[in-house]
């Protein structure tokens, strides 16, 4: 066949460390996604193991546990959800289902996955480096408000996880060019805007989202790196600064990552749910364009992160206005997803139940943040666990889930070979069952008014961090049974077919072998 | 029958826990261990924000159950092997038309009650008293600026050393410090983590303004059942109000709710509401209650029937 031209493989060196190739590319950011994950999750768990009773077990400085929360909250957000969705399955699949041959700059590709590398070392780098008198490691929360980033941490910590955040951000804005580029220019004849995959639509929405807001966490990140070694006072309301200024900007960026985070995710539920109904999406179009309202209007909402900060009230009550009415385009997708499963012949396969435990998990997490979008009640419950309970639930089980959802759905086909699927649905259950105690008890602490990021709290709050705790273990088993079943299907190598879900799989990914030729689509496909 | 008899147990589980969320379990003070809603009211917001929270936890109930009920109706009814054909309906132009308006209309009756509690939380009435916090790392000071005879003073948590507490459970801590001779900070039965060495002290059913900010770090002021959280920002000067409920004297208690530093978790918030007739006294007989320390009447510090 045609698509044997060229097939040639790079030798080991050259094939993974000069790739050009977005397959190639896309396997990089899944492999280091998990790295960056089992990081992240190893210092979540500690922090759990630490809260599971009241006192100080294992961190013998407080400055320890909130490097601990920092860097959790960092690498999963930049270094697990990010290159996973994006980096990992945008890059696969963006390209198989629009049928083009590759992505349009393969060379920057390669640039934007290994400046993460770079990045990660950075952020690594800084745990070890000083931070403040108290400790090694940057401990001012993932959000890194001045002045306690400035003044408050004169170690070089920091400046690592600053240097190491703007080549994060650099890689995401070149890999954003990249896929909107891709995408506008290369689909296959027939592959009308208006036809194309809602994975496709979810990185498109999610690639302008990038490269509009994260040139201003650059921004905003430079101008704390000079208020820090350049004698500058952006922040410093000594020098007529304002370290309010930074949680304006960190915030508008800040609030349309979140749905660069959920958008993939809400690509891959959709194609699963269609897949495993045996019928198209429903409401096609609704689904495409209630993302690009969700994009739009996530660039209007984002000082309800700040409602305590000492708004005027009318800001705050346009903020609150605003941010409900992105429950209405997330209503639309929840609905379509039931009304595609609505008279489908569905089977409850792996992804499937990833799928379903994501919208599940997702209404509690919407809900949830309506409930916070009131200003008026998010005073009672700002900055305390339930805050904590919300985000986990749209991030850790909603992007996370949908990360697994993806995984699964599309491992064969990556891989060439199939998992089992015993010790799939063993994760599965383990990691459904563990993040549900982690944090829906999160709820009632917030409620009763337990802050976040305290590393001892009184003993009132002690009933549900106990349990909150034994959740996460059960979470570590479900963590092992995804490597176990990993490394099985790796050692097993039972080979996939071409469409091994058969009929209700027909996005263009299905019509080629598993894996897919080194190069595909050299005689581009046509769509009627 | 099945399907619906698992929906209705499921509803039922689910409303009794809303009806619990938004119940109040106790009168105590505080938080209480394994209470599921929000910490007793006191102040007429506080009362605003616990209906308001009442409300919206069973939109919040209701829109979940339904999903969830939908959801796994669909998935039992539609299983492939009792459905081997599937519909080819991908578009109805009309439930689209629904769902989308049935939410709008639903925020729609959700924004007016929220936007009436962020005015009324928002919008400062005539204070009868004024107080001013300032955020330190790791501790907060307490001004009168209508009272100048009042020096500000600091309140500090009764703890002991963060390089001492590895491994010590709170009993053990807690008997370390009432271990203390008479005079130096102690607990004395309060609450450990939240007792101070110097409250702020308040009168009861009387509007006080706070002006909230920071001299370093952001911190922020929070005291649950007040209904009060406003961040301490360095360079700027907050405002928010609070006015306890007549016969709810007693001490109340909150913690920074702003990462601030190491010593975050440490720099309690107690708030002692006394009558007004002992508030004017404690104004009357100032000066002594900045660096002395009381025997915890009522569980107070620093009160002017001390001397």
């Amino acid at each position: 066949m045609s698509d044997a031209y060229d097939d040639h493989k790079p030798k080991f060196f050259t094939r993974w460390f000069f790739s050009t190739n977005h397959k190639d590319i896309g396997t990089l950011y899944l492999i280091f996604g998990i790295i960056s994950g089992l990081i992240g999750g190893y210092l979540s768990f500690m922090m759990r193991m630490e809260l599971m009773e009241p006192g100080m077990q294992y961190f013998s400085s407080p400055h320890d546990f909130s490097m601990f929360a920092s860097m959790h909250g960092l690498l999963m957000i930049f270094f697990l959800v990010m290159p996973s969705l994006i980096g990992g399955f945008g890059n696969w699949f963006v390209p198989l289902m629009i049928g083009a041959p590759d992505m349009a700059f393969p060379r920057m590709n390669n640039l934007s996955f290994w400046l993460l590398p770079v990045a990660l070392i950075c952020l690594i780098i800084s745990m070890f480096v000083p931070g403040t008198a108290s400790g090694n490691g940057f401990a001012g929360g993932w959000v890194m408000y001045p002045p306690l980033s400035t003044s408050g941490h004169p170690g070089p910590a920091f400046d690592f996880v600053i240097i190491g955040l703007l080549a994060a951000g650099f890689a995401s804005i070149f890999g954003a060019i990249n896929f909107i580029t891709t995408i506008f220019n290369m689909r296959a004849p027939g592959m009308t805007i208006h036809k194309m995959p809602l994975m496709a639509w979810g990185v498109l929405v999610t690639s302008w989202l990038l490269l509009l807001s994260l040139p201003v966490l650059t921004a905003a990140l430079i101008m704390a790196f000079t208020d820090r070694n350049a004698g500058t006072g952006f922040f410093d309301p000594a020098m007529g600064g304002d370290p309010e200024m930074f949680q304006h900007l960190f915030w508008f960026f800040g609030h349309p990552e979140v749905y660069i985070m959920i958008l993939p995710a809400f690509g891959i539920v959709s194609h699963i749910v269609s897949t495993f109904s045996r019928k198209p999406i429903f409401g096609y179009l609704g689904m495409a364009y209630a993302m690009v309202a969700i994009g739009v209007v996530g660039f209007i909402v984002w000082a309800h992160h700040m409602y305590t900060v000492g708004m005027d009230v009318d800001l705050k009550a346009y903020f609150l206005a605003a941010t409900l009415i992105i429950a209405v385009p997330t209503g639309i997708k929840i609905f379509s997803w039931l009304a595609t499963m609505w008279g489908g012949s569905i089977r409850m396969t792996i992804p499937m139940m990833w799928a379903q435990a994501f919208i599940f998990l997702f209404v509690i997490g919407g809900v949830t943040g309506v409930y916070l979008a009131n200003a008026g009640l998010d005073t009672a419950v700002h900055d305390t666990y339930f805050v904590v309970a919300h985000f986990h639930y749209v991030l850790s089980m909603g992007a996370v889930f949908g990360i697994f959802a993806g995984f699964t759905y599309w491992f064969g086909k990556m891989s060439g070979y199939l998992y089992n699927k015993w010790l799939a649905a063993a994760h599965f259950w383990s990691f459904f069952i563990g993040v549900n105690l982690v944090f829906f008890p999160q709820h009632f602490l917030g409620l009763q008014g337990m802050p976040r990021r305290y590393v001892d709290y009184p003993a009132e709050f002690a009933f549900w961090n106990k349990v909150s705790s034994i959740g996460a273990m059960v979470t570590l088993v479900g963590v092992v049974f995804f490597i176990i079943w990993l490394i099985e299907a790796f050692i097993v190598k039972r080979k996939a077919a071409d469409n091994y879900w058969g009929e209700g799989a027909n996005t263009l990914e299905w019509t080629l072998s598993s894996p897919p030729p080194f190069h595909q689509y050299s005689v581009l496909p046509k769509i009627k | 029958m099945r399907i619906s008899r698992l929906a209705t147990s499921s509803a039922l589980t689910l409303m009794g826990l809303a009806s619990a969320v938004s119940a109040f379990a106790s009168n105590k003070n505080g938080p209480t261990d394994g209470d599921i809603g929000l910490q007793r009211a006191v102040t007429p917001v506080m009362d605003s924000i616990a209906d308001f929270n009442v409300f919206l936890v069973w939109i919040m109930v209701v829109i979940t159950l339904l999903v969830t009920v939908l959801m796994v109706v669909i998935l039992i009814k539609f299983r492939a092997s009792k459905n081997p054909n599937p519909s080819k309906t991908s578009h109805n132009t009309m439930l689209e038309v629904v769902w989308t308006l049935v939410p709008v209309i639903i925020l729609m009756i959700m924004a007016v009650p929220s936007m009436k509690l962020l005015y009324y939380q928002d919008v400062i009435p005539e204070a009868d008293l004024v107080v001013k916090v300032t955020g330190n790392t790791w501790n907060w000071e307490y001004a009168y600026p209508d009272h100048e005879n009042v020096d500000p003073y600091i309140s500090n948590i009764v703890d002991i050393p963060n390089d001492e507490k590895l491994g010590l459970s709170h009993a053990q801590i807690i008997a370390k410090i009432d271990a203390r001779p008479a005079g130096e900070p102690r607990l004395d039965g309060r609450p450990y983590l939240f007792a101070s060495d110097a409250a702020l002290v308040v009168p009861v059913d009387t509007v006080v303004k706070v002006l909230v900010t920071s001299n370093n770090n952001i911190h922020a002021f929070a005291v649950p059942q007040f209904g009060v959280k406003i961040d301490a920002v360095p360079g700027r000067i907050n405002e928010t109000w609070f006015k306890v409920n007549a016969g709810e004297e007693g001490t109340y208690y909150g913690q920074c709710s702003e990462i601030c530093g190491v010593n975050h978790s440490f720099m309690p918030i107690e708030v002692m509401v006394v009558s007004k007739a002992k508030f004017a006294d404690w104004i009357a007989n100032d000066g002594q209650f900045s660096t002395q320390y009381s025997q915890n009447i009522n569980g107070a510090v620093k009160t002017a029937a001390a001397k």
